[in-house]
C-alpha cells in the first residue's frame, strides 16, 4: 500500500474522533440506565410524577466540587400526607447517587440543603417518596466548569 | 479521621410549634475514592455515609450519604419545636467511629 502522510494522517484523526464519540456515548448511556434503575427500585417501580417537589440548583456552578442545592416537598407532615425520604441523583457523575434524605413527622418541613459534587455538566435529579406511596420528581440541568471527581 | 469537628446552628429558644432551620457542618475531606494518587493508585474511599439527627430520643432527619457529597459535608434542614430538650446529631464515618455533638433549645 502506498500511503502519504496526509492520508495516514485523515485516518488517525478519523479514528481517534470515532473511538472517542462511541465512548462517551456508552459511557452516557450506562449512566442514565444506571440512573432509570436507582429511581425504579426506589420508587418500587411507580414511574414518578411531575409536581409538589422542587430542586434549586444554580444553572451554572463554576466548581464542581460544591454545588448547592436545596429540596423541598409541599406536604402537611402529618398523618399520611408525609415525605418518606428523598433521593438526589446526577446522571453524570461516576456514580449517580448523591445522597438520600430521611424526615419524619418531627421534620415540621421536607426541605433540606446541602453542597455536592458534579463530575461534569449534567442533569439532577430529586425524587420524593411519599407515605401514600405516590412518587413525584424534580430535574435541574446544571452546567459545570469545573469538574468535581478528580481523576 | 480523628480531626473531624462538628459545628452546629440550632436557635436558642422557639415557640412551642414552630419549626425551625438547623445547619450542621462536619469536617471531613469526604475522599470519593474516584481520585487517583501521583503513583496513579486509586485512593481508597473514606466518607462520611450517614447523618441523623433526634431530639429527645426520637429521629427528627436522617441522611444516607454517598461520595457525591462535597468536602466538609453540610446540611440545612428543619425541625419542628413542641417542647425543650436536646438535639443529638451524629455523624458515621465509613472507618466506623462516629462524631456526636449536642445542642438544647428553650421553648417559651
Amino acid at each position: 500500500m502506498n500511503f502519504t502522510r496526509r492520508k495516514a494522517l485523515g485516518l488517525t484523526a478519523g479514528a481517534a474522533a470515532l473511538a472517542l464519540n462511541g465512548f462517551k456515548m456508552t459511557s452516557a448511556f450506562a449512566n442514565a440506565e444506571d440512573t432509570e434503575k436507582r429511581i425504579m427500585e426506589f420508587s418500587g417501580s411507580k414511574k414518578p410524577e411531575a409536581g409538589k417537589i422542587t430542586l434549586t440548583a444554580p444553572e451554572i456552578a463554576e466548581n464542581g466540587n460544591t454545588v448547592p442545592i436545596s429540596v423541598s416537598v409541599e406536604s402537611a407532615m402529618t398523618g399520611d400526607d408525609l415525605v418518606e425520604s428523598v433521593m438526589i441523583l446526577a446522571e453524570g457523575n461516576p456514580n449517580p447517587a448523591v445522597a438520600t434524605f430521611h424526615f419524619t413527622e418531627l421534620s415540621g418541613q421536607a426541605s433540606a440543603t446541602t453542597r455536592m459534587r458534579l463530575a461534569k455538566t449534567q442533569n439532577v435529579i430529586a425524587v420524593a417518596k411519599m407515605k401514600d406511596g405516590s412518587v413525584f420528581s424534580d430535574i435541574k440541568q446544571v452546567k459545570v466548569t469545573i469538574g468535581g471527581c478528580g481523576g | 479521621m480523628a480531626d473531624s469537628k462538628p459545628r452546629v446552628k440550632v436557635p436558642k429558644s422557639a415557640k412551642a410549634g414552630e419549626v425551625i432551620t438547623i445547619k450542621t457542618l462536619i469536617s471531613h475531606k469526604m475522599e470519593s475514592g474516584q481520585r487517583k494518587d501521583k503513583a496513579g493508585q486509586i485512593i481508597p474511599r473514606s466518607i462520611i455515609n450517614k447523618f441523623t439527627c433526634e431530639f429527645e430520643g426520637a429521629k427528627v432527619f436522617e441522611c444516607d450519604i454517598d461520595p457525591a457529597i462535597s468536602a466538609n459535608p453540610f446540611f440545612e434542614f428543619t425541625a419542628k419545636v413542641e417542647k425543650a430538650g436536646t438535639f443529638k446529631f451524629t455523624w458515621v464515618d465509613d472507618d466506623g467511629s462516629t462524631y456526636t455533638d449536642e445542642k438544647k433549645i428553650e421553648v417559651n
